[in-house]
């Protein structure tokens, strides 16, 4: 039991993400900071967001949000808060600006151009008249007969 | 002692198995493609025997090295840094690939496997077809025998070893280990068959319907396991991360996702290619792109470029050899595609409105799908190289930008699936199918003026879910006709359609349980006092007690919690939280009280300085849908793939074989 107690001694990181003593009173302000939590990155993470890591940087991030809704900010006004000080890195997904609005804009984009292309493959393929049976030898005809017959 | 010098030795004959199966694969890579351009049937036949020992020999390495990890062979620089004297059994096996080195033993056993399978039931194909490619299929396997060998050899031994090792990553103590990884990697390495029949194909510079034919059963068979895979990684993080998220458009995740969307769109056009002789361009095309995320995904996962919450090992310069292997078979493939695309005609003649054009929408939602799903994941990488910006692309990101394409495609599918092949009249298709729409809108119509908040995503789900979900049931009894006999008809159908009816019934109950989950799922955390019942979305929940206990190569503190509904008891949750020493790591594992409407998912925190223990409590409405809805897939795969015409294709009979393709 000794050896229990000495290894929980050694182990007392907070084991999982938002702790109750974190939270704030008021509900309706406590589920805007955690919708916010989900928004921000940890930055000492590998791609975990504010709202799910143990980390103790996460912790202080999530005490910070707090304060900040607390104060009355807005929701851009916290995000800005963390962006001024670690940069877009810290941010889940980037904001639409600059280089990034390709990024938002690859997917439209590359469905506009899918869809032309298949509209003319599409319509180049209900114009052509069907073309002569490519010549297959008589083995081979037999063959794919075999092979095709269900 | 000899006996004991011999079992130690095993591993060494592991080691030269392995050195053994690389020096056969590049025999087999080599003499059948002369061979088959040559026409000498002598040197073709290489590939079948070579196929077989190349298997042989790597299934017997592989079983060395985890025969080396169950005896706890600590000599083994591998078994020390991943395993441990008092790790269970179970894990000791699987954490033979619970490490890089193994994982990549199991990647390229799995290479020779589906190239053995080849050589085993290709006895249909036209001999010169069979021999390209299992030489292209063992070029594959020659990259990554040399990538273990060089870079990642799991048979290093240790000068002086150690008492004990080092222990798995508690996260991977768990029979999801044992699982996940092998469907997965069955799943990834399965499209190298449709890619090596890809790359055949156009050395040998023709696709005809007989193609279609033999390259769907493998291309279906690995969309199975991918599918089988990521559901079960995805359940395995649900229940072990300890917050019941299920999916986090994590690099790695979207690596596995990638290939699983082209191979999905492959399915679907190498059918055009089957039956109508169209697409074949596009389908090649596609055949060589599904491989080609697969190696991206080994990259992502193994090089360390993108930060990922399960990179393996995080080695650039195996990174750089990846990138090199993914240079040479993706520049090689599509050069060759660019040089011989042109060559392949289509024959088939369509409408506007018909089956194909349904496919081709289906492969054209499925392929940009994946193209936003590889711009987020490597946005990052671009934006430091090319703009200086480092920033991160996550879940906001992907969720919005990648939805809409499964919405449309939910959609269009009872649509396009109940159309004929060649020219369809779209009100006849609609027709049977617009009850079920207005039904489906119903359906969510319901859930918007029940559900207490303003959110769109429910009721959409619900709508959508039962759009594709009637849609396809209405569709397959459509095919029977009207009339007495109609339930014996129903039971005849091929087992094609039985697996299409299957399968897409799946994709809308996921949908159902994804946009569920997401939509109304309730949180809430707490410190809870023992014997003090509070209330969670009308459950009832009380702490009892929590005790310390010690497991096998663990210490672990768990709560006893009463969960009631009405009064009345409905289940005992443990949740637990761990602690592994040797490791230094916790891990907590959460209870969850399963069920079809919505999971209660509990988890257990940190006792509180002012008394008390934080409890984590979770209802998480449909969330076994989205894995019902993958079984169901898995399933419509399956059958697919028992159909008939796959039997005969797969050479269940041997047929005479002559014929020589023209040239």
């Amino acid at each position: 039991m000794k050896r229990l107690a000495l290894i929980f001694l050694f182990l007392a990181s907070p084991l999982w993400a938002l702790d109750p003593s974190e939270m704030l009173e008021d509900p309706e302000l406590e589920a805007r900071a955690r919708a916010l939590d989900h928004e921000l990155r940890c930055v000492v993470c590998q791609s975990e967001s504010v709202a799910w890591s143990n980390a103790n940087w996460a912790e202080d991030a999530r005490r910070t949000v707090r304060e900040l809704v607390s104060e009355g900010a807005s929701d851009e006004a916290v995000m800005d808060f963390f962006v001024a000080r670690y940069g877009e890195f810290v941010l889940m997904s980037p904001r639409a600006s600059g280089s990034t609005w390709a990024l938002w804009a690859a997917g439209p984009a590359m469905l506009i151009l899918a869809l032309g292309m298949g509209f003319a493959y599409l319509r180049g393929r209900s114009r052509t008249v069907a073309p002569q049976e490519a010549a297959l030898s008589e083995a081979e005809a037999a063959r794919l007969r075999e092979i095709l017959k269900d | 002692m000899r006996q004991f010098i011999l079992l130690h030795m095993i591993t060494e004959f592991g080691h030269f198995a392995l050195i053994l199966a690389f020096l056969v694969a590049i025999v087999q890579m080599i003499v059948p493609l002369i061979g088959a351009h040559k026409r000498w049937p002598a040197w073709m036949a290489v590939a079948e025997p070579a196929a077989s020992a190349q298997f042989l020999l790597t299934a017997f390495s592989f079983a060395a090295l985890m025969y080396a990890f169950i005896i706890s062979d600590f000599s083994l620089r591998l078994v020390t840094l991943n395993s441990h004297s008092a790790k269970p059994m179970i894990y000791k096996i699987s954490g033979t690939w619970g490490n890089h080195e193994g994982s990549m033993l199991l990647w390229v056993l799995i290479v020779t496997l589906f190239g053995a399978m080849a050589a085993w039931f290709g006895g249909n194909l036209p001999p010169t077809l069979r021999a390209r490619v299992l030489a292209v299929q063992a070029a594959i396997g020659v990259a990554f025998f040399a990538f273990i060998l060089f870079t990642s050899n799991p048979f290093l031994r240790l000068a002086v070893p150690p008492f004990d090792g080092q222990d798995l990553n508690p996260l991977l103590q768990d029979p999801g280990l044992a699982f996940h990884p092998p469907f997965l990697y069955l799943g990834y390495v399965g499209l190298s068959m449709a890619f090596s029949f890809a790359v055949a194909a156009l050395i040998e510079g023709r696709v005809d319907a007989a193609w279609g034919r033999w390259v769907r059963p493998w291309t279906l068979a690995a969309w199975v396991f991918l599918t089988i895979g990521i559901a079960l990684g995805s359940w395995w993080a649900y229940y072990e991360l300890g917050w019941g998220g299920f999916w986090f458009w994590d690099p790695v995740e979207n690596a596995s996702f990638m290939p699983w969307l082209l191979a999905a769109a492959l399915l679907h056009s190498a059918i055009v290619v089957e039956k109508r002789e169209a697409l074949k361009s596009w389908t090649i095309l596609l055949a060589i792109l599904a491989f080609g995320f697969s190696l991206i995904g080994t990259f992502i996962v193994r090089s360390g470029l993108l930060t990922s919450v399960h990179a393996f090992a995080n080695d650039p310069e195996r990174g750089v050899f990846i990138l090199m292997i993914m240079g040479f078979f993706m520049g090689g493939a599509l050069i060759l595609f660019a040089l011989r695309a042109s060559a392949m005609e289509a024959k088939g003649v369509f409408g506007l409105v018909s089956r194909e054009s349904a496919l081709v929408a289906n492969n054209l939602l499925l392929a940009v799908s994946c193209f936003v799903v590889f711009v987020g994941t490597m946005w990052p990488l671009v934006a430091e190289m090319f703009f200086d910006r480092k920033l991160s692309v996550g879940p906001p990101f992907f969720n919005m930008a990648f939805s809409p394409f499964m919405l449309v495609l939910g959609l269009i599918l009872p649509i396009g699936s109940a159309m004929p092949w060649k020219r369809a009249r779209i009100m006849r298709a609609v027709r049977p199918l617009r009850y079920v729409f207005v039904l489906a809108l119903a359906i969510g119509g319901l859930a918007y003026a029940m559900q207490t908040g303003r959110s769109l995503l429910g009721p959409i789900g619900l709508f959508l879910a039962a759009w594709v979900v009637m849609g396809t049931l209405v569709d397959f009894a459509q095919r029977t006709g009207r009339g007495p006999g109609r339930w014996g008809r129903l039971l005849r159908l091929p087992r094609a359609d039985w697996g299409k009816m299957v399968a897409h019934t799946g994709l809308g109950v996921t949908m159902m349980g994804v946009c569920g989950l997401m939509a109304w799922q309730q949180e809430d955390i707490r410190v809870a006092q023992f014997g003090e019942p509070y209330e969670v979305g009308g459950y009832t929940i009380t702490l009892d007690d929590v005790i310390n206990k010690e497991g096998p190569n663990f210490i672990s503190t768990m709560g006893y919690i009463t969960l009631a509904k009405d009064g009345r008891e409905i289940a005992q949750l443990r949740p637990e939280k761990r602690i592994y020493p040797v490791a230094q790591m916790p891990t907590t594992e959460a209870a969850i009280d399963y069920d079809l409407a919505r999971d209660v998912y509990v988890v257990i925190g940190d006792r509180q300085e002012t008394g008390g223990w934080a409890v984590r409590t979770y209802i998480k409405p449909f969330t076994n849908w989205i894995w019902i809805g993958s079984g169901l897939m898995a399933l419509g795969g399956f059958l697919s793939l028992s159909d008939r015409r796959f039997r005969v294709a797969a050479g269940a009979r041997k047929a005479p074989s002559q014929a020589v393709p023209a040239e």
